[in-house]
């Protein structure tokens, strides 16, 4: 049984709250490049231009890519091997969120309760899904997520005769519904299968896998090629403005699912599509 | 076309905007958004009168992250406009003459811009970084304990935004 202090995983949320927010990942960098070079519209082009001096200058100015920096999501894989000392695990992880956000000056963008609206002031809390893991191991994934681009997500609960083709209606419909308004370029996670909670559970999910990395299922590598075409035909373009890069990256997870259903859930990312690994 | 605009502007100017032009505004603007936004309106029903003087002024939907120590404000990017859809209509009818963020209006938004002659710009969403440098100075001037949602008052220099829907209800995004 490996034991981990809980001092040690809010020291490690704190720094990826403020890393997450301050640099892109290498993924994200590297498609926003090229994007720029393929954008066929002038002012698509420009606009590609800003987001990359955007990302500049918030590296080196200390300067939040995005004003938005998030509602705080972490997946956590825990090994069952793992035995957290010293407190508990859920405080250790929104403790290290209040210290990143506050000292890293990071938005404060979460209220209290969804009617009454006060702000909690630390952006606590964060939203965790854990799952237990063979070995003893602890990794966290931390995707602050922002929410132009996450009201404008979907949740499908479509027939088994909707079939592939349902599939692909819901995610154009859930782009263009978006339009302007997800900070375009996007970035989708698509969940297919399992039930309601599940297929959007995998949707948030599958925005964490680097843009680029493809399904190992053929036919949904082929999919997510495919609506990624798609939805740069779509002509939205960079800001909503126009052009040929709407998406970068078309992220689809799936799972079983009841003979009676074909759930699907679209998480809509802007291009600050935010993710950061660690092990503890 | 690219136009240098200083705010705030007259509605002859307002009138002379068309979508599509690249604009750098230069001078004073508001920031608020949807709480804000909530307590102006109910400010307008109780008939108390409003943090500033809506005529001529522009409105940048807005909350910007905290501002390091000697520097005016943190990150300050545009937020989406629809869901104050529901308010500008009536800050437009009161004065209002331009309001900055990013997406889709409603139609009755464009309604009350053809009414009352203004316009509305979009600013890069997710872009807040380089947007911040074109703000030189800011102050909370009403609502403070809402934090980042209170209302501030903005020095800008060259801020870039596009028209995105004129005066005449052209919109660009429907191009
Ligand atoms: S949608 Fe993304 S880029 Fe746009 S304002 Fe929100 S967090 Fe920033």
């Amino acid at each position: 049984m490996r034991e981990i202090s809980v001092s040690k995983i809010t020291e490690t949320v704190k720094q990826m709250c403020i890393d997450a927010n301050y640099r892109l990942s290498p993924d994200m960098c590297d498609a926003l490049k090229k994007a720029k070079e393929s954008e066929t519209s002038e002012l698509g082009k420009e606009i590609l231009g800003s987001l990359e001096e955007n990302l500049e200058i918030a590296d080196k100015e200390f300067i939040p890519i995005c004003q938005d920096t998030g509602m705080a999501v972490f997946f956590v894989e825990i090994g069952q091997d793992v035995h957290i000392v010293d407190g508990n695990l859920e405080d250790a992880i929104n403790e290290g969120v209040r210290q990143g956000y506050c000292e890293g000056y990071l938005r404060k963008s979460v209220v209290a309760d969804p009617i009454i609206r006060e702000n909690t002031k630390d952006n606590t809390p964060a939203v965790i899904h854990y799952s237990v893991v063979p070995g003893d191991g602890l990794t966290l994934t931390i995707a602050p997520k922002g929410f132009g681009s996450e009201n404008m997500s979907r949740v499908f609960m479509l027939k088994p005769a909707d079939g592939i083709e349902g599939v692909k209606n819901a995610i154009l419909t859930a782009v263009k519904d978006a339009g302007p308004n997800a900070c375009p370029p996007m970035v989708l996670g698509v969940g297919i299968g399992g039930t309601f909670e599940k297929c959007a559970l995998m949707a948030k999910k599958a925005l964490t896998r680097p843009v680029g990395e493809h399904s190992e299922i053929p036919y949904v590598k082929e999919l997510e090629e495919e609506m990624l075409a798609k939805i740069n035909e779509t002509g939205i373009g960079p800001g909503g403005l126009g052009g040929s890069v709407t998406a970068l990256a078309v992220n689809i997870l799936t799972y079983p699912t009841h003979i009676a259903g074909l759930p699907v859930a679209i998480n809509i990312c802007c291009h600050v599509n935010r993710h950061v690994r660690r092990e503890v | 076309m690219q136009k240098v605009l200083n705010v705030p502007f007259t509605k002859e100017e307002a009138l002379s905007l068309r979508a599509g032009d690249s604009v750098k505004l230069t001078g004073t603007i508001y920031t608020a958004r949807d709480a804000a936004h909530k307590r102006m309106d109910e400010a307008i029903a109780a008939g108390q009168e409003l943090p500033f003087d809506l005529t001529g002024n522009v409105i940048y939907y807005m909350g910007p992250s905290p501002a390091r120590e000697g520097r005016p404000i943190g990150s300050a990017g545009p937020t989406t406009a629809s869901r104050m859809d529901k308010y500008a209509p009536k800050l437009l009818d009161l004065g209002l003459i331009g309001m900055i963020g990013k997406g889709k209006r409603s139609d009755a938004v464009k309604e009350a811009m053809k009414r009352n002659g203004a316009v509305y710009f979009a600013a890069i969403g997710g872009a807040g970084a380089l947007l911040s440098k074109a703000i030189v100075a800011s102050e909370v001037i009403a609502y403070d304990d809402l934090g980042t949602e209170a209302i501030r008052k903005l020095t800008v220099k060259d801020f870039p935004a596009i028209v995105v829907i004129d005066s005449t209800g052209e919109d660009l995004y429907q191009r």
